[in-house]
């Protein structure tokens, strides 16, 4: 991992709460454009924290955040949220608008680039519900467009998730949990997806994740979180019984160590290229199945 | 075999000097209560022979002897009810969402919440005393009254349910970047838009109702009519005015529900 011109770089960041807990711990990482990065850790272990610490949902108490060039701890309100627009974010239990349609949500994610009366009004510019149209193309759900988002199965409202984050033009994806609330069928769907999004845009992601396999599954880069430090940075195959229980403790991790089979990073890479050579159409087959 | 165990419910009170002490004092209290009450048989007997000519006079409510002043009466109690449930709902809105503590600055927050609490300790009857002493008699004071007493309703009510908004749902829209103002309408109001007009609705319904009762103290409306009409022992003339505020307020309350169904 080269240093110094990652996309989004933490330096000593900290967090600790009004109740005493130090959630974070002094967390140095270095993010490069196009890496997906699986946050793993035991609950407790600051993994949403850190997320929401570097968009400053949560206020850091110590320590920078780079998102590229700029210094997202020493902006002001209106600069914090110029940034926020770079950063997508997508949530363990979708935080979508529940009364709002398919489309309100996903346009949500222009709210930073349009003014106050036209996103109240709806009038969006036309360029932004072109691609919001797109966006919700390429996750399989351009017949969902007008539907209500609570009418929607989860992971439907999952891929409306991704096309809301997407479509603030993010430089970089920060995930919770994002498949803690589905089923294992459609946590493997919703993983895939998200990777091949990433490496279509060259987008990176830093995916906080409970699930080991999977994250081995489709990270491209590990990193363990224990107590708010990390104990653990580098590739999953790295991931070894000691290193596990480096980062949650002594357990049997003998079965949890490789995946024997099912796809892995390499497989789903080289699907996302040949959606990238089919732009739109990839991934419409699996969600069939599933709607 | 194991001896059967016997099993009850956890008292409300554990210590049972303290159980039996607190029931023995709320009857002691009660009895002592019911015994301070003076009734005078005498002016009961009275009393329910008047209750017998009102009961009475309901049976031949009187329309027409006073069929102008009731009409006057009722378009101003209607105009007084439309006009402060407006007034009160527009001002009541920027004061919920200034009292609700998960979007407010906390300085704004208490500002509202005071201003709340100052609207809601008054009842109606009183602050309508006010505002006649104010501006005088006239179905102006009662328009100010149930303004008045609009916002302590909907704006406590309003902010307590923007309070319970799901936090995911306003931390996802706060991580797009937006401005506040785009946060409320994108976050907060689709959370609490058909609570807020079902409040509404709710809330015309009541300030007919306390059209009519304002006016008892000179706030103008069918009120003044009502007051006026026992006032000279019309009986016949209070229960027609009775009759149709009973009429109007079942209307109300009848499609008020309908609409609240809908807006759901």
């Amino acid at each position: 991992m080269e240093a110094g011109n990652g996309v989004l770089r933490l330096e000593r960041l900290a967090k600790r709460y009004p109740t005493g807990d130090l959630a974070l711990d002094g967390v140095d990482l270095d993010i490069p454009a196009g890496q997906v990065l699986a946050l793993i850790g035991p609950s407790g272990a600051g993994k949403s924290t850190l997320i929401r610490c570097v968009n400053r949902l949560v206020e850091p108490t110590a320590g920078r955040v780079f998102l590229g060039e700029a210094e997202v701890t020493a902006l002001g309100k209106r600069e914090l949220r110029r940034a926020r627009r770079r950063m997508g974010m997508i949530f363990q239990e979708y935080a979508l608008v529940e009364r709002l349609t398919v489309m309100e949500n996903v346009l949500s994610g222009r709210l930073g680039y349009v003014g106050f009366w036209r996103s109240w009004l709806r009038r969006f510019p036309q360029a932004d519900v072109e691609h919001a149209l797109a966006l919700l193309g390429r996750v399989g759900l351009e017949a969902m467009v007008d539907k209500r988002a609570d009418a929607l199965s989860g992971g439907q409202r999952q891929r409306v998730g991704i096309a809301r984050a997407l479509a603030q033009n993010p430089d970089i994806l920060l995930v919770d949990e994002p498949t803690a609330s589905l089923d294992p069928k459609t946590s493997r769907q919703i993983m895939r997806l998200l990777v091949e999004l990433c490496v279509e845009r060259r987008l990176a992601a830093v995916i906080n994740i409970h699930d080991v396999q999977l994250a081995q599954m489709f990270a491209g880069r590990v990193v363990g979180l224990r107590a708010g430090r990390v104990v653990y940075d580098g590739p999953p195959e790295g991931l070894t019984a000691r290193t596990l229980t480096d980062i949650y403790g002594e357990e049997d991790w003998s079965k949890t160590i490789r995946p024997d089979e099912g796809e892995t990073l390499g497989e789903a890479a080289a699907a996302a290229h040949a959606a990238a050579l089919r732009p739109v159409r990839l991934d419409r087959d699996r969600v069939e199945g599933q709607v | 075999m194991p001896a059967a165990r016997a099993w009850s419910p956890p008292p409300l009170i554990a210590n049972p000097w303290l159980r039996w002490g607190a029931y023995g004092a709320v009857v002691l209290y009660l009895v002592l209560a019911l015994g301070s009450i003076e009734v005078n048989w005498a002016r009961v007997v009275a009393g329910l022979e008047r209750g017998w000519a009102f009961v009475g006079a309901f049976l031949r409510p009187d329309f027409a002897a006073r069929w102008p002043e009731i009409v006057d009466g009722m378009r101003e109690s209607l105009t007084m009810t439309v006009t402060a449930t407006v007034a009160g709902v527009t001002l009541s809105v920027p004061i919920g969402l200034g009292a609700a503590r998960n979007i407010a600055h906390p300085a704004v927050y208490l500002a509202c919440r005071a201003l709340i609490a100052v609207s809601r300790s008054f009842q109606e009857v009183i602050i309508a005393i006010l505002f006649v002493a104010m501006v005088g008699f006239g179905p102006f004071a009662g328009f100010l009254t149930i303004s008045v007493a609009t916002i302590g309703f909907l704006s406590k009510l309003l902010a307590e349910d923007i309070e319970d908004a799901d936090p995911g749902q306003l931390e996802a829209v706060r991580a797009t970047g937006c401005g506040w103002w785009q946060w409320i309408v994108y976050g907060v109001q689709p959370q609490v838009m058909p609570r807020l007009i079902g409040l509404c609705l709710y809330r015309l319904d009541i300030n007919f109702r306390e059209s009519a009762v304002v006016g008892i103290v000179g706030a103008g409306g069918i009120g003044a009519t009502l007051n006026t009409a026992i006032d000279r022992y019309e009986f016949d003339v209070a229960a027609a005015i009775l009759l149709i505020v009973i009429a109007i307020v079942m209307v109300a309350e009848y499609s008020s529900s309908r609409l609240r169904k809908w807006v759901q």
